[in-house]
């Protein structure tokens, strides 16, 4: 791998790989001394057009768990603000010695842009792209999916039962803002890489055109999806958050009437057979996608993706940073 | 260099596509490579005069097996000894310094045993010692998990050519190789055999100094 920018790009083998390389990764962030040489010396830039909280503080946690040097530029405060070209931008960064870019930007493509154009030498991680991809966010979804499903079982055993398995013949529901959703697009990419079927649960305004030829399948009604109706029983739901600043007209009547048919509760939860896991890729809107009581229940993952994410990330600065061919 | 582990993917393949398939020969046999492993398990025992505070620490793969297997022959001489609880497995990949110049590598598990290894005298385990780079890095990795009294390196083939001033206390055997010539460790978890076999460099590359 050169760059991460899609979850379309990877191949099974190349995406139970990054699993792999996170399981271990996460078993040296249960240790006292968290921190690892491997990436000293290295410079990773984070390159954040765009507002985010965990997403950020997670790839930089991760590159410093790592020893690389991290740069945090934000776009707000930058000379970004004062009109300068993301072409600029990237020249500026790579003149001060870059290893690694990671990239959250408003337009989808800018990633690309950034990879194929030769304004940087290093590589480049998609940390979200407008309404397109979030690469890394699929990846700890899908880790934390398979510590749950597959092997030991709810909680995980030990790694070594997981190591080299993918997601083959789990069913997960994702309902939401899937017109919106960088995160819905990666996920029905992956989980249909990895094996796994895939159900979108979404009023017909919040389904993207073309959406019939993506890996999956489409409802419209959630309670169906979730007793098993459509694709047969559920191994996961995730909520997605409802984006109300990329929303620029009425995609549903009121949010109470949204979230009686789409919202996630606790009498939701019960259609699901025990095992199954609910997941947000954050941050939420309590009381609109997903009720408090869900969000906090046994069967919730939230906070446990959050810890999964440092782990994925530093798998993959590690892959993209650590060989020769890097 | 990691050379001397053929037969691990974690290395470059072999470069066999001009010539014939190289020479190889066989140095110790699968009686040897257990004779090497009983004495070594003794040796241990007499240098730490007793089983007490002893833990074994493999670096994977082979290494892996081998301290487990030193492990057994430890419980057979000393009863007080727990194999299962005093042995465990040490990933370097995430502290080597050459990860670089080489493919990258997917990290191997670390266990530690439940007691962990602060204040015990671990052996670190592994098949061949060649540059030393990876003892280092295991080291590195082993001041990161915790502090031992003593560390102690045990491995089965001693072939030279250190890069760093790291030395061996337990030897299985010293086997004098020039850097063109490979070490290979068979086990019989990983190769279904056990033996150490050298090979000559190849036939093409040898030619001009051919009998």
């Amino acid at each position: 791998m050169r760059h991460l920018l899609s979850t379309a790009d990877l191949s099974r083998a190349e995406a139970v790989r990054v699993l792999d390389v996170a399981e271990q990764m996460a078993a040296t962030q249960q240790r006292e001394i968290k921190k690892l040489p491997t990436l000293r010396g290295r410079t990773v830039v984070n390159l954040f057009f765009e507002d985010s909280t965990r997403t950020r503080i997670s790839f930089e946690t991760a590159a410093k768990r790592l020893s690389a040097d991290v740069i945090t530029f934000s776009a707000k405060g930058s000379s970004v603000s004062k009109g300068e070209s993301l072409k600029d931008t990237a020249l500026t960064l790579q003149a001060m010695g870059a290893d690694a870019v990671v990239i959250r930007h408003g337009s989808s493509g800018a990633p690309l842009r950034l990879a194929r154009s030769g304004w940087t030498s290093g590589a480049v991680l998609n940390a979200g792209d407008g309404t397109h991809e979030h690469p890394t966010q699929a990846l700890l979804d899908a880790f934390t999916l398979r510590r749950h499903l597959v092997g030991g079982g709810p909680g995980g055993g030990p790694a070594a039962d997981r190591v080299g398995a993918d997601l083959a013949g789990k069913h997960v529901v994702v309902v939401g803002d899937v017109l919106h959703s960088r995160v819905a697009r990666s996920n029905v990419h992956l989980l249909h890489v990895l094996g796994a079927r895939t159900t979108l649960v979404a009023p017909p305004t919040l389904l993207p055109i073309g959406v019939e030829t993506w890996p999956c399948e489409v409802s419209y009604d959630l309670d169906a999806a979730l007793r098993g109706d459509v694709q047969g029983p559920v191994d996961a739901v995730m909520a997605l958050r409802v984006q109300l600043e990329r929303m620029d007209a009425a995609y549903f009547p009121s949010a109470r009437e949204y979230s009686r048919r789409y919202g996630i509760d606790a009498a939701r939860l019960a259609l699901l057979p025990p095992h199954a896991s609910l997941l947000h890729p954050g941050p939420m809107n309590r009381g609109l996608e997903i009720t408090a009581e869900a969000a906090d229940g046994a069967r919730s993952r939230i906070v446990e993706q959050v810890t999964n994410g440092v782990a994925v990330r530093m798998a993959a600065l590690y892959l993209l940073l650590a060989g020769e061919d890097a | 260099m990691a050379g001397a582990r053929p037969g691990d993917d974690r290395t470059a393949p072999l470069v066999h596509t001009a010539g014939p398939t190289p020479r190889s020969a066989t140095v110790l046999d699968a009686a040897e490579v257990s004779r090497a492993l009983t004495r070594i398990a003794h040796e241990v025992l007499e240098r730490n005069k007793g089983p007490e505070g002893l833990v074994l620490m493999g670096i994977p793969r082979r290494g892996t097996h081998l301290a487990r297997r030193l492990a057994e022959r430890l419980a057979q001489v000393e009863p007080a000894f727990d194999a299962e609880a005093c042995t465990g497995s040490l990933d370097v990949t995430l502290h080597r310094d050459d990860l670089r110049r080489n493919p990258t590598r997917t990290p191997e598990p670390t266990r530690l045993p439940a007691t962990g290894i602060d204040d015990a005298t671990v052996v670190l385990v592994d098949d061949v010692l060649y540059s030393g780079r990876t003892v280092r890095a295991a080291l590195d990795a082993l001041s990161d998990l915790g502090r031992p009294r003593a560390v102690r390196l045990a491995v089965l083939v001693d072939r030279g050519h250190r890069e760093l001033p790291i030395r061996a206390d337990h030897v299985g055997k010293n086997l004098p190789t020039s850097t063109a010539e490979r070490v290979f460790v068979h086990l019989a978890e990983t190769d279904g055999e056990d033996a150490v076999l050298i090979e000559g460099p190849t036939e093409r590359h040898a030619e001009g100094e051919e009998r």
